[in-house]
């Protein structure tokens, strides 16, 4: 059921107009409503509630129910400038009422002080465009409590030893531990490591509304049907429309942002759920529709005042996409884990986060986790031995002997900011509104490369400790697609090499401000979205002091 | 049913009304009632084709049961994936009608042209319709990848029918898809039915003492 909220007609200059409800949106419109202000937020998805989340993997995964669609978005990829682009699935992300938090793993680490700081700290890297956050971490850190205790994030404060400094501890216990978990906890102990409970935006225990997880099993890839994942539908939006002065418009497919004579964002035209062309008035515009999506839309507005793109005077827009690297080694343990029931990871370590570059010869850093997060029919067409037979009986004794007995251990990386890695129009290719696909050009660095087959080893090297009865590891391969979607609109102090400021604000419009992936500078080690909510609220403060200074009239 | 709340009707009527530690404390009696009710409906349900002619779903059965076998455990026939195939080519996977259409005379002469005398798929010995199968399944292992991050593309008449009597065998029961009939396949692979579950979970974590801390550690960055 959507709840009651206002109905802005299109032409009431509401104060903002807000574009993605996902991690970030959500967040913004939450705060900026709760300060008094009149939002609208324009999702290009459906508003689809915990009634419709089922657990078919047909409807979900294949179908496509919650996220974008190949054949109404095509999208072209390839791996560098001097390439024509083929036509080719290359990104996923969550396209509905809350966004990518809606059917995301929720796996929810801060940034440490190394993220914000490593260009100063380590020098340029070479093929990289390296820079430092204009802000650091303790600037995030209140914010990041405020995610932790507003949001729902449990886990257990102190537990690692390599965690930054925090201001309070997490407001709920962690999950209970799986056997993957286990398993992971007492190897990396026997190799002298630091295994410790997962922070995770899942419910240890209820809130208003909510349930606490029921371990269903289905949780990557699905929406919660209890409310226990902390997407931005259950939390942020929820919030936001409780105000009485926020409307969610889903169905709502922002291609143009306008600017008046004077170089000021008026609005934002869309496309309703009927295709016709609709303009939402307001005072200030507001961007957080993805590390993909946004610089599409700032691409896609380009005029006589920005004709490389709105915002774009930098030339900067969509570049520097980073996808966060990783790896993933399997294994077949004696016993069953039965790590199917339940969320995705209840373990993690973070003894590698920050590893010394000149001893390794790589830049970058990563984590490893214990995990289980896929569903039956996508373990049984991906999760077997890459020798096991396909179909037949010898194919079913493995598939029943592996299911409970099958746990990940899931690397997760930094990918350094490569100029060339990025979104952009694709000349020929059209979505099915006719507007320019999304043009994915991708490369991974060499060190990220380098620092995946590094982790990779240890993850093998944690099964093996283990005691794993049978275990494989694909080799470390250049990245095609695309789940984390960063830093295509980086922040930074200087207009010449960066689109956005500290406070969120275009370099280039003073009422236009993008916060989402595309905000951050570093990939950090793998786990961005607990950053992106921190730099929402973190945002949302700036946006409100600017505001109410005047700073956003003409 | 009338009288059974369904976990979905809960969330979409009375959620806001519902305090949390209610919703929390009766949670496992709503799904089980909520599961046994959809079941029962669904036995009732008569079992009729919607794309294939008996003579057709005949060919499907067969192959599916080869491709998921009837073991000391069941297999494809006893999960109905023939059902679900029907209807996946009514409804999801209207595009692979010809696929369909087109693939089972092909096999037929296949068969006719590996074992002369023998008419049908189904009408071969298991060991023969291993082989014709063989003969038509092109991919090999390599290349596979998890479908989540890239999914695998179905193409061929054999990847095709395996793909969906995996997907018929494996797909939630409790979803109107008419496959893994009363949820065998997934018995078979050893995931229980519920879709709650409380821990300890498994073998390794029935044990587990409680969390102890970690000891610190040395240095930040490894060196």
């Amino acid at each position: 059921m959507i709840p009651e909220q206002p109905k802005y007609k299109t032409a009431d200059e509401v104060d903002f107009v807000i574009i993605g409800s996902g991690a970030a949106g959500g967040i913004l419109a939450k705060e900026l409503s709760g300060n008094g202000f009149r939002v609208v937020v324009l999702e290009q998805g459906p508003y689809l509630t915990e009634k419709d989340f089922v657990h078919d993997e047909i409807k979900v995964l294949n179908q496509d129910l919650l996220t974008n669609h190949p054949k109404l978005q095509p999208n072209t990829f390839r791996k560098t400038p001097d390439e024509k682009a083929k036509p080719q699935r290359a990104l996923v992300y969550g396209r509905l009422v809350g966004g990518t938090s809606v059917h995301f793993t929720a796996n929810f680490w801060r940034f440490h002080e190394i993220d914000f700081t490593e260009h100063t700290r380590f020098g340029p890297a070479a093929g990289a465009a390296m820079a430092d956050w204009p802000i650091t971490y303790a600037d995030l850190e209140p914010y990041y409590t405020k995610v932790e205790w507003e949001i729902g994030v449990s886990g257990l404060a102190g537990a690692s030893p390599f965690d930054p400094p925090r201001s309070k501890p997490y407001p709920m216990p962690p999950l209970p531990v799986k056997s993957g978990g286990v398993l992971f906890e007492r190897a990396a102990r026997k190799l002298g490591w630091h295994p410790f409970p997962a922070p995770m935006a899942i419910l240890s225990q209820p809130r208003p509304g909510r349930s606490a997880c029921i371990n269903c099993g289905f949780c990557l890839g699905f929406g919660c049907e209890v409310g226990a994942k902390s997407s931005s539908l259950a939390t942020a939006i929820r919030m936001a429309e409780k105000t009485g002065r926020c409307e969610i418009r889903p169905n709502s497919y922002v291609h143009r942002i306008e600017l008046d004579s004077n170089g000021r964002a008026t609005g934002a035209v869309y496309f309703d759920e009927k295709r016709n062309v609709q303009r939402q008035k307001a005072k200030a515009v507001i961007v957080s529709a993805n590390g993909a999506e946004t610089p599409r839309l700032l691409l896609l507005s380009s005029s006589k005042q920005f004709p490389n793109g709105l915002a774009n005077s930098s030339g900067m827009v969509g570049k520097h996409l980073m996808l966060n690297s990783g790896a993933i080694a399997t294994g077949v343990f004696e016993h069953p884990l039965n790590d199917y029931k339940g969320f995705s990871v209840s373990r993690v370590l973070h003894d590698f986060y920050e590893l010394d570059p000149e001893k390794f010869g790589f830049r970058g850093g990563g984590g490893l986790d214990a995990r289980f997060d896929i569903t039956p029919i996508g373990f049984a067409l991906g999760s077997l031995p890459p020798e096991a037979p396909r179909w037949g009986k010898a194919f079913k004794d493995v598939l029943s002997h592996n299911f409970p007995r099958t746990v990940e251990i899931f690397c997760h990386g930094t990918s350094l900011p490569v100029e060339n890695n990025s979104f952009s129009l694709d000349p020929d290719l059209k979505d099915a509104w006719g507007l320019p696909a999304l043009r994915m050009t991708y490369k991974d660095h060499p060190d990220d490369l380098k620092l995946c087959t590094w982790l990779s080893a240890r993850a093998t090297e944690l099964l093996d400790a283990a005691g794993v009865q049978k275990m494989w590891a694909p080799p470390v391969q250049e990245q095609q697609f695309a789940v984390h979607l960063l830093g295509t609109c980086r922040m930074g102090n200087d207009p010449k090499t960066s689109i956005i400021n500290s406070d969120h604000q275009t370099h280039d419009v003073k009422n236009l401000f993008l916060c989402d992936g595309s905000s951050l500078v570093t990939s950090g080690r793998g786990q961005p979205t607990m950053t992106i909510e921190a730099l929402a609220f973190r945002a949302a403060d700036r946006i409100t002091a600017l505001s109410k200074r005047g700073d956003l009239s003409a | 049913m009338k009288n059974t709340f369904t976990r979905r009707e809960i969330l979409s009527q009375g959620l806001a009304g519902m305090s949390a530690a209610w919703l929390s404390a009766n949670w496992p009696a709503m799904l089980a009632a909520a599961g046994h009710a959809r079941q029962a409906a669904k036995s009732a349900a008569p079992a009729k084709f919607e794309f294939f002619s008996p003579e057709q779903a005949a060919e499907v059965d067969a192959i599916s049961a080869r491709i998921i076998p009837t073991t000391d455990t069941p297999g494809a026939h006893e999960a109905g994936v023939v059902f679900f195939i029907d209807r996946a080519l009514v409804t999801f996977a209207k595009a692979n009608q010809k696929l369909y259409a087109e693939g089972l005379p092909v096999l037929r002469a296949r068969v006719r042209e590996m074992f002369p005398g023998t008419e049908k798929f189904s009408a071969a010995t298991p060991e023969q319709q291993d082989q014709v199968l063989e003969s038509l399944d092109e991919q090999s292992a390599a290349g596979r990848t998890r479908p989540f991050r890239r999914r695998p593309a179905a193409q061929s008449f054999f990847e095709t029918i395996r793909v969906d009597t995996i997907s018929g065998f494996l797909i939630d029961p409790d979803s109107d898809r008419r496959g893994n009939r009363d949820g065998v396949g997934w018995k078979v692979i050893g995931r229980d039915r519920e879709h709650m579950f409380q821990p300890p979970f498994g073998f390794y974590d029935k044990d587990y003492p409680g969390w102890q801390p970690n000891p610190p550690a040395a240095d930040k960055t490894k060196s």
